[in-house]
């Protein structure tokens, strides 16, 4: 999978360095509230400074040496304005100390806007780094003409062109210099980019510019934004995400409630929210109230009696039917291993439906003024959900301006901002700002979950016992059909598209015989909810069943787990990697696998009830692997059957690490999160939605339940791939493998229950 | 009319009785940095502390706070909480940072009443708290390295 086929190229702009007034200050987004560095940002945007360089749209450089750097990723807990800034300031030569970010309003010219996929650093790696190149040469040359000395003499670090024992600071370089200067695009695709033993700031220790203000109470989330005249909408959710017609609204014994103001029907719209009813009134509460007063009778979608048994149901006969899906991978021939297997070994493996709880309800300030839409809300895709919008609005995209904040989670909610739609409909009706706040059992009941999926696997063997062949075949709801259909993916052979996100990690880096993966959707649960992009997406739960299918294989081989999987993972074949993303290919997953088993002490003696148990990945993509190896200790109460988990180990070679606390960060979060998938938390079906909407049931991972981490990253100054999601993965299997170990017997749902 | 004091200052709330002290800080007296969570006392993202006792202002009427001391994050700054935000800051806590006010107001309380709290201490008191980001690690390092301060 190629991601130019998903993400529209981000258009080429002529690199364009000069001096200017502070009139042309680029970038002219509000600050976000709360950052920390804001005052430094105020002396860049204010009248401060006189004279700017702003080379790109992603950094600027005040005469007064302060470095402004654009940040067009959301910010949700992963540090990304951090590390993303570093990269460019590494590359610049910048004086860290001086350096501030900004993370931005929608604009075109921040190209397309998304933060998701364990992207960011991955796809801003080379192009901020010419940036910051291109700036740096700029510098250095006009330096170099002010201290009369030659260009390839000087160095610039930490904000300062030096040369011999003379320099001059990047603030008199702007003051005084020249820095008029146009680079063609092929001079900044040629842009010398430092060696790794260079660097100065990329792989060093430092704090995240994020972590103050949010460590005080002052980081702003969009929840926090409050608008002169403004009112409150308290949205009542129809009973189907689809199809729901408003019949009747009886607001009659609302109209008691002090700050009731009315009740709006939202209908027509996108899809997303059809059928939606919003409650006005003055204050939150006061909607809240009169939210319970207002009747509204719906006439219901087709989908309100649907359960998780009738989508598991429709998975598992789609899996069951060879006809089904789309071929994804087709490597030798699958069927007729099988066709001429004198045994096979079928397994299916499911995983139920589980919310994104983003701690900050879903939520939007919208206010209509002048014929444009400013909407105020923290969100991970915006390039996704303007279109959606302008449709929406009847508008055109550039009357929408989306104003970003921090966000308080993503995990992959925030791809989708569908809850703008109603409240950017309401502030044009009502011409005043509106405040749309979801409650928890609302966010619940209409995230966009992670579906509930099935995988069968079928591996053949020859009258010798050899593996012969693997046929994969998973069916679960695609995000991307319903939210972004034209990022679907060919079929590798015969016909259809595929959702790369409901079926990465199938395609996996063992060496295999013969393998076939097909990829179904289900229209059941397409019909039924929004499938969402839930932290780790396809891989999240197709890891689950590959990892313990591999055990399966290995156990009835007679062979030891981690033997079994390196003696396939060789790199040999297709699976010897290819630079810059995959270098290496099989054979670093192989040397993760390897010093995760030292470092656990793979093969020890084990007490009674407790096993060590192993899964490696390679998230979040091929294209864009993360190799991950997973060791969990787990202990089985052999009365409860209770599993609890005592330790977990992982080796993480995610390529170049950028910001290392902050990757260490994400690492420790998404383990737990793997953990929280495999024994917490989890909700289904009942009637059409959710059964879990709030903490009294559904239970994330709390930190009575944290065991023991020992994770480590891999050395390595390959390119940076992805962070945010890949160590998740192979948690839950290894889990699931230990619990094998310690008891015999074979979870093949997930959150495990024995 | 309901009045208390709020970090220090006396205040006067025209909400009805039975409305929510979380709302009435975050849109009537205009402190952020208390969140909504889940609105069940199950989050503690509301955290607040009453005469010095974390509390979920999520489901506390304002009418129990009525001439009362309610004391949110931003006016949190006994020794144990300003060595707490510190310590926050030094072990990196927060990752989306949305419910770190609420974890900051509990272990303040925590550490008032236990100096040294050793791991058990910290889970019984931390566990109603979630962090959806999972920074559980770090919220029990901070807490200890703030102990260590504080101790002192």
């Amino acid at each position: 999978m190629v991601m130019a086929k998903r993400m529209p190229a981000i258009s080429r702009r002529t690199f364009l360095a000069r001096s200017a007034g502070a009139g042309l200050v680029m970038g002219m987004g509000a600050v976000l509230p709360g950052c920390s560095r804001e005052e430094v940002v105020a002396d860049v945007a204010g009248t401060g400074a006189s004279t700017l360089f702003s080379p790109s749209v992603w950094f600027e450089i005040s005469d007064r040496g302060a470095v402004l750097i654009n940040i067009m990723r959301a910010e949700m807990g992963q540090h990304v304005g951090t590390a993303l800034a570093r990269i460019i300031a590494d590359e610049l030569g910048a004086d860290w100390d001086a350096v501030s970010i900004k993370h931005v309003d929608t604009d075109p010219k921040w190209g397309y806007m998304v933060t998701g996929g364990s992207w960011s650093v991955h796809t801003s790696f080379t192009q901020l780094s010419q940036a910051g190149a291109a700036g740096r040469t700029v510098l250095i040359d006009a330096g170099a003409a002010l201290l009369g000395v030659d260009p390839a003499d000087c160095s610039a670090v930490g904000g300062v062109v030096s040369a011999g024992g003379e320099s001059i600071s990047f603030a008199d370089i702007i003051a005084k210099g020249d820095v008029s200067r146009v680079f063609t695009d092929e001079e900044i695709a040629a842009m010398p980019v430092k060696a790794p033993a260079d660097r100065d700031l990329i792989g060093k220790a430092t704090a995240a510019l994020d972590i103050p203000a949010k460590s005080k109470g002052e980081a702003t989330y969009g929840i926090d934004i409050e608008m002169p005249n403004m009112v409150f909408a308290h949205p009542v959710l129809p009973p189907t995400r689809y199809k729901s017609v408003v019949k009747s609204v009886d607001d009659s014994a609302a109209k008691s409630i002090p700050g009731y103001l009315q009740t709006l029907t939202i209908n027509n719209t996108t899809g997303f929210t059809d059928g939606w009813v919003l409650v006005i009134a003055e204050s939150f509460p006061a909607a809240m109230q009169a939210a319970e007063q207002v009747s509204v009778e719906w006439a219901g979608g087709e989908t309100a009696d649907v359960s998780e048994a009738d989508i598991f149901a429709a998975g598992q006969a789609l899996a069951d039917d060879a006809s089904s899906g789309v071929l994804v991978v087709d490597d030798g021939d699958a069927p007729a291993a099988r066709a001429a297997a004198a045994e096979t070994l079928t397994s299916t493996y499911r995983t139920g439906t589980l919310l994104h709880f983003t701690l900050e309800p879903q939520n939007a300030v919208v206010h209509y003024k002048n014929g444009e839409f400013h909407i105020h809300a923290g969100n991970q895709w915006q390039s996704l959900i303007l279109p959606y919008l302008a449709a929406g609005l009847g508008v055109e995209e550039s009357k929408i301006e989306i104003h970003q904040y921090y966000l308080g989670g993503g995990y992959g909610r925030r791809l989708i901002g569908d809850q703008m739609i109603p409240a950017a409909l309401a502030s044009r009706e009502l011409n005043r700002p509106v405040k749309l706040l979801m409650q928890r059992a609302q966010d619940s009941q209409f995230d966009c979950v992670r579906s509930p999926s099935v995988s069968r696997f079928d591996a053949s063997y020859d009258g010798d016992g050899a593996l012969t062949g693997i046929e994969h075949a998973a069916a679960a709801g695609w995000p991307t059909k319903t939210m972004a259909p034209a990022f679907l993916a060919p079929a590798v052979a015969g016909e259809g598209k595929f959702d790369t996100f409901s079926i990465s990690g199938a395609d996996h880096w063992y060496d295999l015989p013969a393998h076939r993966v097909r990829a179904i959707n289900n229209p059941l649960a397409q019909e039924t909810f929004l499938p969402g992009w839930w932290r780790a997406v396809g891989p999240g739960w197709i890891g689950w069943g590959v990892e313990c299918f591999m055990d399966e294989l290995a156990n009835k081989a007679g062979e030891d787990p981690v033997a079994f999987r390196l003696a396939r993972l060789t790199g040999a074949g297709k699976n010897a990697g290819s630079a810059p993303n995959a270098v290496g290919g099989a054979t670093r997953i192989a040397a993760a696998l390897k010093d995760v088993a030292e470092r656990s002490g793979w093969g020890r003696e084990m007490p009674q009830g407790e096993a060590l148990g192993v899964a490696v990945a390679h998230g979040q993509e091929r294209n864009m692997p993360t190799w991950t190896a997973c060791v969990a200790h787990v202990a089985v109460d052999p009365d409860s059957k209770a599993v609890s988990v005592k330790k977990i180990w992982q080796s993480i070679d995610c390529g170049t690490v950028v910001h290392p606390d902050g990757a260490m960060a994400q690492a420790e979060g998404a383990t737990l999160w793997g953990l929280s998938v495999a024994l917490h938390e989890g909700t289904q079906f009942v009637n059409g939605h959710v059964a879990d909407t709030n903490l009294d049931t559904y239970s994330p991972l709390r930190m009575a339940d944290v065991p023991e981490l020992d994770l480590k990253f891999m050395p390595s100054d390959e390119f940076p791939s992805g962070l945010g999601e890949p160590p998740l993965i192979a948690v839950a299997p290894a889990i699931g493998n230990a619990v094998y170990r310690a008891t015999g017997t074979r979870a093949r749902d997930l959150p495990i229950r024995l | 009319m309901i009045e208390f004091t709020l970090n220090g200052t006396a205040v006067r709330s025209d909400s009805a009785p039975d409305t929510p002290l979380l709302w009435v800080i975050r849109d009537e007296l205009k402190l952020k940095g208390t969140k909504f969570g889940c609105g069940i006392a199950k989050c503690g993202a509301c955290t607040v502390h009453l005469d010095g006792v974390a509390l979920r202002s999520c489901t506390t009427p304002v009418s129990a706070v009525a001439d009362a001391s309610v004391t949110t994050i931003e006016g949190l700054d006994s020794p144990q909480g300003t060595a707490l935000k510190n310590a926050w800051v030094e072990a990196q806590v927060p990752q989306c940072g949305y419910c770190q006010s609420g974890q900051i107001m509990q272990a303040e309380t925590l550490l008032r009443d236990n100096p040294t709290p050793d791991d058990a201490a910290i889970v019984a008191a931390m566990n109603g708290n979630l962090c959806r980001c999972m920074a559980y690690p770090r919220i029990k390092k901070a807490i200890k390295r703030a102990a260590g301060e504080t101790e002192a």
